[in-house]
């Protein structure tokens, strides 16, 4: 059998799949985290209960949704509430197992910056800002980010701190009183890393063919890399077939790199 | 007593030089006609607030109607950067104020029943709440514990579109309905915009899914496909090829300058606008029926 081929944006989704539970309530952003959620409801986790911050609640998408608020999320779902309705009912109030996390940099202990590159009052760079990042953060119980591995991304010391990781270390999270257990998961086209006891990302599982220097290069800090390294299983042909054929057939996201 | 005007009319009596104007709608059922008679009128200084600028406010400020804006997250939905806003905050010509989503939708819902201020569970992201200093935080009195706080927002004019009012502005919304209701009792006057104007036992005949009452509206005003390139569930598709299209033409001033003069002044209303899209556009985004079972009401 010829060996598979996949793009990198691929690979992160088909990552992030595995990390949902069947049963879980997720907290869905668009692009590769709405596809990674829709590619787990269609193979191990066929109760996965989306929820999106437009106000849907148990979306089950007929088409892929290019906006956060596409009206295919509504069409077929189980609710429909205002948007502080599902910030506070939900999300505030404890109601969502995971949230996916986006971001233009990530730092050591997984807090996120959405905002500015260079300074807040003149900034260089303007990103989108928080949308729902700070209080996803947060208050979901589990938070997952997926991102390219590449140096600028994963800096020593972020320019903004959007939304909360661990702070400046599990304790720090802890006594500031937040919900959930913050940032479990960074998923890479390289690999996978996870917070330690003291919530520094290490590298914990390599993709196929990536190399721990590989990683160790194209991350802004001295990147500690597990004793038990793991290698994440290669993409099934079933994933990729599903992302392919029934959830991105034009390739909006799924084609080049993430 | 009926509060049906043009469009026109409602902008000229109810949107001055310097008011905070909330257009609302999270990505559904984005006012976009009101936007674009905005620049018509030549309307200056405005504070534009919404939790995503989008592409009404984009333009909104690309034809100098702004200010300052207030704002959650400055993005082209599902495309990428807000490129004029953007380039505005960048370039330090625009006034800006940011919360994340939910701290800007405690303002509103503060605003809408009448409170001070609305308290949010901590989030630790002290960074834009030292950079915004309308982020506070107080104890709270029962337990002793920090809760965030953020002040009602009370805009000048609430714009809202919705699916179906009767002429005394009795709105029903479906689909995504984000803060629209909030926006409408938050703000000093309403305009409201609608795809169909319907009898009054129309309304009646579903009043769980009235939004806003009349009594709280200003104007109404009957503008079918007002939200393109939003879009209204139930009567036509979102315009993603345009919201596509905006991220080329947005990138240059000259594009930019050539659309508003082609698509905002160049046409009287959104009736022309409407035509002037053609019918395969139309047809692009026509939807076809899902129709909900029907409830009832009982008779009593």
């Amino acid at each position: 059998m010829p060996e598979l081929t996949y793009t990198s944006s691929e690979l992160l989704t088909i990552n992030a799949a595995r990390l949902l539970r069947d049963g879980d309530t997720v907290f869905v952003g668009v692009g590769l985290p709405n596809l990674a959620c829709n590619l787990a409801r269609h193979t191990h986790a066929p109760n996965l209960m989306m929820i999106y911050e437009a106000g849907v609640i148990g979306a089950q998408p007929a088409r892929l949704p290019l906006s956060i608020g596409d009206p295919t999320l509504v069409s077929g779902a189980l609710s429909v509430c205002s948007m502080y309705d599902i910030f506070a009912f939900y999300l505030q109030r404890g109601n969502v197992d995971v949230g996916f996390m986006g971001g233009a940099q990530i730092d050591r202990f997984g807090n996120i910056n959405a905002t500015v590159i260079g300074d807040y009052q003149h900034p260089k760079v303007r990103l989108p800002g928080s949308g729902g990042s700070m209080e996803i953060a947060a208050w979901a119980n589990r938070c997952y980010l997926l991102t390219p591995h590449q140096k600028r991304r994963f800096p020593e010391k972020l320019d903004f701190r959007t939304s909360a990781g661990f702070l400046g270390g599990r304790g720090e999270r802890q006594a500031a009183g937040l919900r959930g257990g913050g940032m479990l998961a960074v998923v890479t086209d390289l690999g996978v890393m996870e917070p330690d006891e003291n919530g520094e990302l290490v590298l914990t599982a390599l993709h196929p063919g990536a190399s721990a220097e590989q990683a160790r290069a194209n991350t802004g800090w001295d990147l500690k890399v597990a004793s038990d390294l793991k290698t994440t299983p290669a993409p099934s042909a079933e994933e990729l077939r599903i992302l392919r054929e029934e959830l991105d057939p034009q390739g909006i996201y799924l084609k080049g790199g993430a | 007593m009926s509060k049906l005007v043009s469009l026109s009319q409602a902008v000229q009596q109810y949107v001055h030089d310097g008011d905070m104007i909330y257009a609302a709608g999270f990505t559904h059922m984005i006012p976009f006609a009101a936007g674009h008679e905005i620049i018509r009128q030549k309307r200056r200084n405005l504070v534009l607030a919404r939790a995503t600028p989008d592409l009404i406010y984009d333009q909104m400020v690309a034809a100098g109607c702004a200010s300052k804006v207030i704002f959650s997250y400055m993005g082209n939905p599902g495309v990428g950067s807000l490129r004029i806003v953007r380039a505005e905050l960048e370039a330090g010509r625009l006034e800006w104020e940011e919360y994340s989503h939910f701290g800007m939708i405690s303002r509103l819902q503060a605003g809408a029943t009448g409170l001070p201020f609305m308290p949010m569970n901590p989030t630790a992201a002290g960074d834009l709440e030292h950079a915004n200093p309308n982020y506070r935080t107080v104890t709270d009195p029962y337990t002793g514990q920090p809760v965030v706080v953020v002040p009602a927002l009370k805009p000048d004019v609430a714009i809202v579109h919705v699916q179906r009012a009767d002429a005394d502005g009795n709105a029903q919304i479906w689909g995504i309905i984000g803060e629209q209701k909030e926006a409408a009792f938050a703000a000093k006057h309403v305009i409201l915009t609608a795809e169909e104007i319907v009898d009054q036992a129309i309304i009646r005949s579903d009043p769980n899914r009235t939004l806003i009452p009349g009594f709280i509206v200003d104007a109404v005003c009957h503008v079918p496909y007002c939200s393109h390139p939003s879009y209204t569930q139930g009567y036509y598709d979102r315009d993603n090829d345009f919201y596509m299209e905006w991220d080329k033409i947005s990138s240059s001033p000259e594009a930019t300058q050539a659309y508003l003069d082609e698509w905002v002044y160049g046409v009287k209303d959104r009736d022309e606008y409407w035509q002037k899209l053609g019918s395969k556009t139309h047809k692009r985004l026509k939807v076809s029926k899902n129709l909900s079972s029907p409830v009832d009401y009982g008779k009593y």
